[in-house]
């Protein structure tokens, strides 16, 4: 049972295998996702962040969900030496890079305690998978070439984990290097699998800003696996990374 | 839709960042040249071959069935195999870097991950690209590019993006 809404400009999807009726807990799902947009969304004049940027460092007081995508990115920030940053150099926040990966773990939580146990959520490349899609086997996450919209780097076999991607192929995308305010560009794609989607979006987008060094940093710093392409197309991994197999070796 | 090839191709090299494979190997009793390769090169260029061959339309996993080069028995999977999963924990091995020790595990004959139990804090991990690892990790990477998806992990998109993606395409099923 597939569901699709555009949330944050995003589409994002919610494959479901259980043999039930999975729209209530869908729509749950999607309202989380609806939430986390209205609080933290830039382009909403009255959205927390909004005011919040609006009203400086004099501060407001900031909501539960607010202290804890703040709590989740200082801590990558402080981690990954402040390659990751939620502030910008003028103190105003920029919590994009916290904010889908922790909605969208929210939203599949939603899922799990509406008793689905095989789903798969999609926001907008940001993944969790829960359970099989079928005779037990794990799911197969296709990582996007940093080339061609169309065609694989890797499919992994991964399941009970986030997926997240980050990279640079998308028009109008960028990442900073928090350390030193430049557009991070030794890495073209990075891939994070964690247990969680939280942790792995934030670390993709952490080694994208540290290069080549944040590989096996994200090991050590909470991911499972680590797959990513440097500028010269050159393929790095680390950390446990199952691949999926084609049909015919199946 | 493969009018494009692997642009990169030629330097689409599986960096182990852990050397990990080596244990692996040594499991099997096949070498164990911790000793650095020369060949990064030469590995990168047969991958670009097998890269080639998998990115466009037959990508049989025997053909690219271990490069010429990769000794392991992972590499010719029988697919009559039950496909148990299983992990095998190699020893610690001392490298001029450190310890290393790695957790393969196995799908049927196939090597399916390797994991990092122990590796060295330092620089140069990099160089110590193990030639016969790399084959079965490449081996890996390429043949998993033609299985079967079942969703779609990338950089965000907006909308138009998301109408050319292939997770559009899933969606749509």
């Amino acid at each position: 049972m597939r569901f699709l809404e555009t949330v944050m400009g995003i589409p994002m999807s919610i494959d479901v295998r259980d043999d039930a009726d999975a729209a209530p807990a869908a729509e749950r799902a999607f309202r989380v996702l609806h939430e986390a947009d209205e609080r933290f969304s830039a382009y909403r004049p009255e959205s927390e962040v909004s005011r919040a940027n609006a009203a400086g460092a004099t501060g407001l007081e900031h909501s539960t969900d607010f202290r804890e995508v703040v709590a989740i990115g200082d801590a990558a920030s402080a981690a990954s030496g402040g390659a990751f940053r939620i502030r910008r150099p003028d103190g105003t926040w920029d919590l994009d890079g916290v904010v889908k990966g922790w909605a969208a773990a929210r939203a599949a939580q939603e899922l799990a305690s509406s008793g689905l146990r095989d789903y798969c959520l999609n926001a907008g490349g940001d993944v969790v998978v829960a359970g099989t899609p079928r005779d037990g086997r794990p799911w197969s996450v296709g990582i996007r070439s940093p080339h061609t919209p169309d065609e694989m780097l890797a499919v992994l076999a991964v399941t009970d984990a986030g997926v997240a991607t980050s990279g640079a192929y998308e028009r109008g995308s960028h990442i900073v290097d928090g350390r030193d305010g430049s557009v991070a560009r030794s890495l073209i794609s990075v891939t994070v699998v964690a247990d969680d989607l939280t942790t792995a979006d934030v670390l993709a987008t952490a080694v994208f800003a540290l290069g080549p060094s944040g590989v096996p940093w994200a090991i050590d710093a909470g991911a499972r696996g680590v797959l990513a392409v440097d500028a010269d197309d050159r393929m790095l991994g680390a950390g446990e990374l199952a691949f999926a197999h084609p049909p015919s070796a199946e | 839709m493969n009018s494009r090839s692997w642009r990169g191709t030629i330097l689409f090299t599986v960096i182990l960042v852990t050397m990990g494979a080596t244990v692996g190997l040594k499991l099997y009793g096949i070498g164990e040249q911790v000793s650095a390769s020369d060949t990064s090169v030469h590995a990168a260029t047969s991958a670009a071959t097998a890269g080639t061959s998998g990115a466009t339309s037959t990508p049989t996993p025997s053909a690219s069935a271990s490069a010429s080069a990769s000794p392991s028995p992972s590499a010719t999977a029988t697919p009559a195999q039950a496909a148990a999963t299983k992990t095998v924990t190699g020893s610690a091995i001392d490298t001029r870097y450190g310890a290393v020790q790695v957790k393969l595990t196995f799908t049927g004959n196939t090597i399916t991950a390797v994991d990092t139990v122990q590796a060295p804090n330092g620089n140069g991990r990099d160089q110590e690209i193990n030639q016969q690892a790399l084959p079965i990790l490449q081996q890996e990477v390429l043949s998993s590019q033609s299985a079967n998806i079942d969703t779609v992990s990338g950089a965000t998109y907006t909308s138009e993006g998301y109408i050319q993606s292939v997770q559009s395409a899933i969606d749509k099923r």
